[in-house]
């Protein structure tokens, strides 16, 4: 199975579409050789600004660029783009819904051995309640280029949401559609929802020994804003339960945003699976799943749970 | 060399009549922030009448330079400022702080000639800083302008971008402080002390211009000079009365925010068109 670092393949296309569009210009905050946006640095130097430590300033520069008609690719790492400068994304990017595309990098708890503080659980909440903001969390390297591709045609404010670690490409997935869900399976028992690098755990689980009697269906909902109503209600009626998984709070992420479709329109039940209200910690990637019951071992729990 | 006289005089005149809209606006509204307008009409009047080059009829020409207010509270002498160059008429003024108006209570796109929101205070150093960056990438030679409040540069955003407007040698970044020595809980001094505040902007590497903000020959040589400077931002530290042109307004901290009373609107609006 192929592994790529979403990141890589951000940088690459940053590249790419530099090439053809002159009015793309990219900004980041002292990260950008972990963002990869050196990548565009190096190519387009008179089209890149690194804003040193200094979040709120980039991101409000990022808007006055935008006023100016450049479509702003702005990189750091999601905990920083999302909090630390959330103001200045509200009142200067979203407000004026100015073409500022938020790539954000170093999400969920596989960040690993930083902790907490570098661990965003928080940024898809925190993206997803400002009016007209757009976001996307893919769940391999080819969806990455897809989603950057698709942020440059669509107009207004875009957040991209990337992990830090390598993803396995996920295949058979069909062709990337924004805000519209991609059906990866079908089934009728149970309806898995996931995004980004849960989207893979999901499909290791639907083919394990253990799921093997159970009809599942898996969506890779890689567009949270604006949600895929339609895939979710017909979840909804078509399946007996729905588990979300996300590497991000369930409060306000994902399972909140499935939630709200679900409830106003076919109420069900709806298993979470994510970061229970606490905050990350030290430790491997992969160790980190486990401790906060992101693995294949738990999904399938959840399934059977679900079904009880 | 000083401007002439009668020059002066034509815009003390049309300040004036901005102040006069500004005390209309915010007592039709009911709310509002007179006093940091008022400080900062001269200011800007002299920037809309001397210095910005722009098109009311073509508002996205593409060579216009820039001017942002930072401190977006102060949005009243913004819209009387574009009224009275031509963006749009002074008619619907008085619809400010209403439903469906398009002079919101603070700085919004939907007002023709205004480009980027504020009101949140410290963003407007850095959206001045895009501008200016997008110029360079463009190769335009239009510059920006960017009136900041005194209260408002406590923000730490504000040093972030006076570092890095520095950084990039943004020479077509002129900013214009507002010194008037008030904020929302009493004096700047009191609440949190802004000086040595020339010597911070030339640690920040800014050429600094200190002048008296009312005085309209020091407001327009100091723009002239910016002008001239090469390699680095200027920013442009003028000394202002809080409240200036109304009597009971002036360095009375309540109207940082408090609309005038109906008597009260009265006497300011006869002092103002004496």
């Amino acid at each position: 199975m192929e592994l790529l670092y979403q990141r890589d393949v951000y940088g690459k296309a940053l590249v790419e579409l530099g090439k053809t569009n002159p009015d793309i210009v990219v900004l980041d905050a002292d990260l950008s050789s972990s963002t990869r946006t050196k990548m565009f640095a190096k190519a387009y130097p008179e089209r890149f600004f690194n804003f040193g430590v200094a979040e709120q300033n980039m991101m409000a520069a990022a808007a006055g660029l935008a006023s100016c008609n450049k479509t702003v690719f702005v990189s750091t790492f999601a905990v920083f783009a999302t909090g630390r400068a959330w103001d200045q994304v509200r009142t200067s990017i979203a407000y004026p819904k100015f073409n500022v595309k938020i790539v954000a990098t170093h999400s969920g708890v596989t960040v690993g051995p930083d902790g907490a503080t570098h661990q965003a659980l928080e940024d898809i909440s925190l993206m997803r309640v400002l009016p007209g903001m757009t976001v996307v969390v893919p769940c391999d390297g080819p969806e990455t280029y897809d989603a950057v591709l698709a942020s440059v045609k669509h107009p207004g404010p875009f957040y991209i949401r990337l992990g830090r670690d390598k993803v396995p490409t996920i295949e058979n997935k069909g062709e990337f559609k924004l805000a519209k869900a991609s059906k990866i399976c079908d089934g009728n028992d149970v309806a898995i929802i996931a995004c980004g690098a849960m989207v893979n755990i999901a499909c290791q689980a639907i083919k394990s020994e253990a799921l093997k009697k159970v009809s599942c269906r898996l969506l890779n909902m890689h567009t949270i804003k604006p949600i895929d109503r339609e895939a979710i209600i017909c979840a909804a009626k078509e399946t007996r339960a729905i588990v979300v998984v996300e590497e991000h709070s369930v409060i306000g992420g994902l399972a909140s945003a499935v939630d709200e479709v679900v409830s106003e329109n076919y109420p069900t039940r709806v298993v979470r699976l994510g970061i229970k209200d606490r905050f990350g910690q030290s430790g491997q990637p992969q160790e980190l799943l486990k401790e906060y019951n992101l693995t294949e071992a738990d999904i399938i729990a959840s399934v059977k749970k679900a079904l009880v | 060399m000083p401007y002439s006289e009668k020059r002066i005089k034509e815009l003390e005149h049309i300040a004036k009549r901005i102040r006069y809209k500004i005390v209309q606006m915010i007592s039709c509204a009911g709310s509002g922030h007179p006093g940091g307008s008022l400080s900062a009409t001269d200011l800007v009047t002299a920037l809309f009448f001397n210095v910005l080059k722009y098109n009311p009829k073509d508002p996205n020409w593409p060579d216009r330079d820039r001017f942002h207010m930072s401190k977006g509270h102060c949005c009243p002498l913004w819209y009387a400022a574009l009224a009275e160059v031509g963006y749009f008429s002074a008619d619907t003024l008085n619809t400010l702080r209403k439903l469906g108006s398009c002079f919101q209570g603070h700085p919004d796109r939907r007002t023709p000639g205004i480009e980027v929101p504020s009101g949140s205070l410290g963003q407007g150093l850095s959206v001045a800083l895009g501008m200016s960056l997008a110029a360079r990438i463009d190769k335009k030679a239009y510059r920006v302008y960017c009136l900041l409040g005194d209260g408002e540069i406590q923000e730490g955003n504000i040093w972030e971008a006076a570092m890095a407007s520095a950084h990039y040698c943004c020479d077509n970044i002129c900013a214009i402080l507002d010194y008037n020595g008030f904020q929302i809980d009493g004096c700047i001094k009191d609440v949190m002390n802004l000086e040595p505040l020339v010597d911070k902007w030339r640690a920040f590497g800014w050429h600094t211009i200190g002048i008296n903000g009312h005085n309209m020959n020091e407001i327009l040589e100091a723009y002239d000079e910016a002008k001239t400077i090469k390699g680095k931002p200027t920013i442009i530290i003028a000394r202002t009365i809080k409240g200036k042109g109304v009597s009971f307004m002036e360095n009375v901290v309540d109207f940082h925010g408090r609309a005038p009373t109906k008597e009260e609107t009265e006497i300011a609006l006869r002092e103002l068109s004496s």
